[in-house]
Parts: structure tokens; sequence; C-alpha cells
């Protein structure tokens, strides 16, 4: 047996865009064994539940993570409303949908940018950013914001977006699409692409379930499992289908995410022809009083904020799991048996978002 | 199609615990997340399992310093919100598969979130 030896990979790493740790046991180039641990930018966001009214906390949830901040949001607000048994508008709920689309559409193109980036594939990186600058020219047109938007609340949405808006994005979306789908061709047919990620970091479906890992780590394992099905905000008015995916390789992580932007576009395309008329938002009277353990789906999977509730305008707790935390035991199952360059590929296969861990 | 969900929960001793878990491992349920909330002088922590977009939550309530046995036995996974709640609360978990012994989530302050707010730096897995 050659000797084994343990290699940090992290906090700091050229791949990583968030600080993450995992020492890696060695024996020659290959990984027998990987110890990850987290904690440096820890920032006890659920802890100041008790200091913030809960209609501010909106704020604060919105800033767990500055890529999926909108579905944090969401997720919040409407855990809020479930205890309050608030009925928001529909034209919220469509243009709740829209924004949390825009919100997977420019998380995914980054990701892709990313991964291309891991695999040494710059030119890839690049035409992945180009494309979601214009994702977030739209947020910035549409809530003034290209990170943080602020425009969810409890009771509904605080932005409308004018008809002659969304005629213009309905319009750029055939466009974009065909653009997306040139980018998309790379990553699933590119023979360099499918000869780096093809057989590398699998998980099989039995293995993904037990692990509890979740969106697209789980889909590519065959996890049919997206909380859109559950049909929150306009979800189930729209005829969404989760994507897919068997290998549980690198490849099929890669081609779930690929066919999830192209959903993400039929998705906006078909919230923006069936827009409802009518008010924007609902008038939240008193304090909830109650618990529920609200969940979405975000880029990374389904995210979870537990609210608990006592009758004052302060919660008494706030827990929040979210994907990459569930995803990290997967990781920990998929790292044995790849070499050390396939290292960085195989920990952002399961797009690591490490303030959302950490919140 | 839109899936129905639907959240139960149920509270559970600290002694049943693990039998619990293994009925729902059993039945098919994947572990969501362990969570704990502050009730004053005790903690209520919550294990929350999914099937289907069926919701189910085993609802313990501890004294601090008691000690909640690991379920990784069972749940592989369940290592890095049984860390967790060591780290941050202060609860020790006894038997986790992967221990870091309180370094999982490094803070300044040692177990922030607890409601003793005595922990000190003493490290309750060691």
């Amino acid at each position: 047996m050659s000797e084994r030896i343990i290699v940090p990979f992290g906090p700091q790493h050229p791949v990583l865009p968030e600080p993450i740790h995992i020492d890696l046991v060695l024996e020659d180039e290959t990984v027998v064994e990987a110890i990850p641990s987290i904690g440096y930018i820890h920032r006890g966001l659920e802890q100041l539940v008790q200091k913030r009214e809960y209609t501010e906390y909106v704020y604060v949830a919105e800033r767990i993570c500055g890529i999926c901040s909108f579905i944090h949001a969401l997720c919040y607000s409407q855990g809020i409303e479930h205890i309050m048994e608030v009925e928001v508008p529909d034209r919220a709920r469509y243009l709740r949908t829209i924004w949390s689309e825009c919100s997977r559409l420019h998380s995914h193109l980054l990701w892709l940018g990313l991964f291309a980036d891991s695999m040494g594939f710059e030119n890839l990186f690049m035409r992945s950013w180009q494309l979601r600058e214009s994702v977030l020219d739209v947020f910035e047109d549409t809530t003034g914001g290209r990170i943080i938007q602020g425009t969810c609340k409890i009771g509904g949405v605080r932005r409308d977006i004018e008809q002659e808006k969304l005629d213009e994005m309905h319009r750029t979306l055939d466009p974009f699409e065909e653009k997306c789908r040139d980018l998309g061709d790379v990553f699933l047919n590119d023979e360099t692409v499918k000869y780096r990620l093809q057989g590398l970091g699998v998980i099989s479906k039995d293995e993904a379930y037990a692990l509890g890992a979740a969106g697209p780590t789980a889909r590519a394992s065959g996890v049919a499992m997206d909380h859109r099905e559950t049909g929150y905000a306009a979800y189930g008015d729209l005829g969404f289908k989760p994507v897919v995916e068997t290998a549980g390789d690198c490849y099929a992580r890669c081609a779930v995410r690929v066919k999830e932007v192209y959903a993400s576009i039929d998705l906006i395309r078909k919230a923006i022809e069936g827009m409802p008329d009518g008010a924007i938002d609902v008038k939240v009277k008193g304090t909830p009083n109650g618990e529920f353990f609200s969940r979405a789906e975000q880029p990374r999977g389904e995210v979870v904020h537990y609210l608990k509730a006592n009758g004052t305008k302060h919660l008494a707790r706030a827990r929040i799991r979210t994907p990459t935390l569930a995803n990290i035991p997967p990781l920990v199952k998929m790292l044995p048996g790849a070499q050390l360059a396939d290292v960085p590929v195989v920990v952002l296969s399961i797009d690591p978002c490490i303030s959302c861990t950490e919140r | 199609m839109t899936v129905k969900e639907e959240q139960t929960i149920i509270g559970v001793a600290l002694e049943n615990l693990l039998s619990e878990v293994g009925k729902l491992y059993a039945d098919g349920y994947r572990l969501v997340q362990i969570g704990c909330t502050d009730i004053g002088d005790s903690y209520e922590v919550n294990y929350s399992f999914d099937k289907g977009y069926q919701f189910i939550n085993l609802r313990l309530t501890l004294r601090p310093e008691t000690e909640v046995p690991s379920i990784t036995g069972t749940y592989w996974g369940a290592f890095v919100y049984e860390n967790e709640m060591h780290d941050l609360f202060g609860i020790p978990v006894t038997g986790i598969n992967i221990d870091f012994k309180g370094t999982f989530i490094r803070t300044a302050e040692k177990y922030p979130l607890s409601v003793t707010k005595r922990g000190g730096d003493r490290c309750q897995n060691v």
C-alpha cells in the first residue's frame, strides 16, 4: 500500500468562489477519503431574527446568499404568509415566479462559467458569464437591483412589471434561448467536456436519496424531486416538470443544469403569457403566531426555512437549511476514487454556496 | 400535476428516537434536516424527513447537557446536522460517524446559540 498523505484543499483555492476546507487523504494521486469543514463565513443571520421585526427579516433572508437572494426572500415570505393565513394576489405569484426563474438562470449560468473554468475551458467561462450579464440587466430593469432585488415582501411584491416591459422581455426570450442552446450544446456535446466529466464523481440514485442530496445533485442521479412540483408561487399553473438525468456523474449534474436553463426560459415565457391583472400585494396586519417549515426550490435544491413565531413582532426562531449543507455528505462520498486534479471539478459539480451553508 | 405537500409534527421521547428514525428509514423517508430551537431553558430539536413531499418531523425536547444519540448509524449524512447542533448549541451528540469535536463550524464564540450561554471554550464531544 502506498503511503497516505493529507492535502488540504481550500479554504482559498483558485476555483472556489467561497471558502470551504477539505482535507484530502491521498494514496499517490488518488483520493481515498475527504473530510470537509466550514465556518469561515458564519454570520449568525438566524439569530438576527430575534432583533429584526418579522417584516424586516425579509431583507436579512435575502442577504443570506448573493445568488439565490430572491428565493430566500420568497421562501421566508411564504412561510410567514402560511402562518398568518395571508392569500397572495395572483399577479404577485406570477411576478415571484419570473424573478425566481431569473435567479435560477443567472445562478446556473454563473455556475456553468465557474465549472468551465475548473476544467480549464476559459472561453466557455467567458461565454457563460456574458449571457448571465443579460439576466442581471433584466433584474436591474425590473427591480432596480442586479444582485439583491428587495422586491419580495410578506403579502406579495413591492414592484410591478409594466406590460411594455413584459412584452420586451418576451421578445428577447427567443434570441436569448438560442444563445443558451449554443452554449449548452458545447457543455453537452463537446468531446473534451465529456472526456473530462463522464464517469467522474459518480453517486447512485439510492446513495443520493439516502444521503439526503438536494436539487440538481439528486436529480442527476435519477431522484425526480423538485419542490416546484408542489405548485408554490405560480408553478402549479405553468405545467412544471423536473429535469432528471440518471448517470449520477459530473456530466449528468452539468446536463441537469444546462437543461434547467432551457426550462427556466420556458417557465418565464409561460408566466409572461399567463400574467393575470390585478393587485401585487395585500396589506398584512397583526403579528404571526405559529410555526411552519417553508420550502422552496433554489438553483442548488430544496431550501427549508423553519419559522417559529410567538405572537410578537419578533420571531422566536428562524432555522434555515440550505441545499449545499444537504449536499456535503454526497460530496464526501463522491470524492474517494477521484484523482487529485479532478477534485476541483467534483467539488464544483455540487455548486457549493458557502454563504448559504453557513448563514 | 401539482403534488400536495403535507406537514406533520410528532413528539418523540429520547429513548425512542433511534427506533422511530429507523421506522422512517424503513418506510423510505429521506432526512431533510435536523434543527434546534431555543425554547427558554431547554431545546426543541426537529428531525425532518420527507417522502414524496410528505413532511414528517420528529420533535425532541431536551434539557441542556442532555446527551443525544447520533442517528448517523441509520442516516449516514446526518453528521453535518449533528456537528452543527453541537457546535452552535453545545448539545452533546454521541456516536457520530464523522465527529469534528467542535471544529465543523468555526465560530469565535463557542456554542453561540446555547440556552445556557455558559459553554465557555469546553468542547462537550471531546
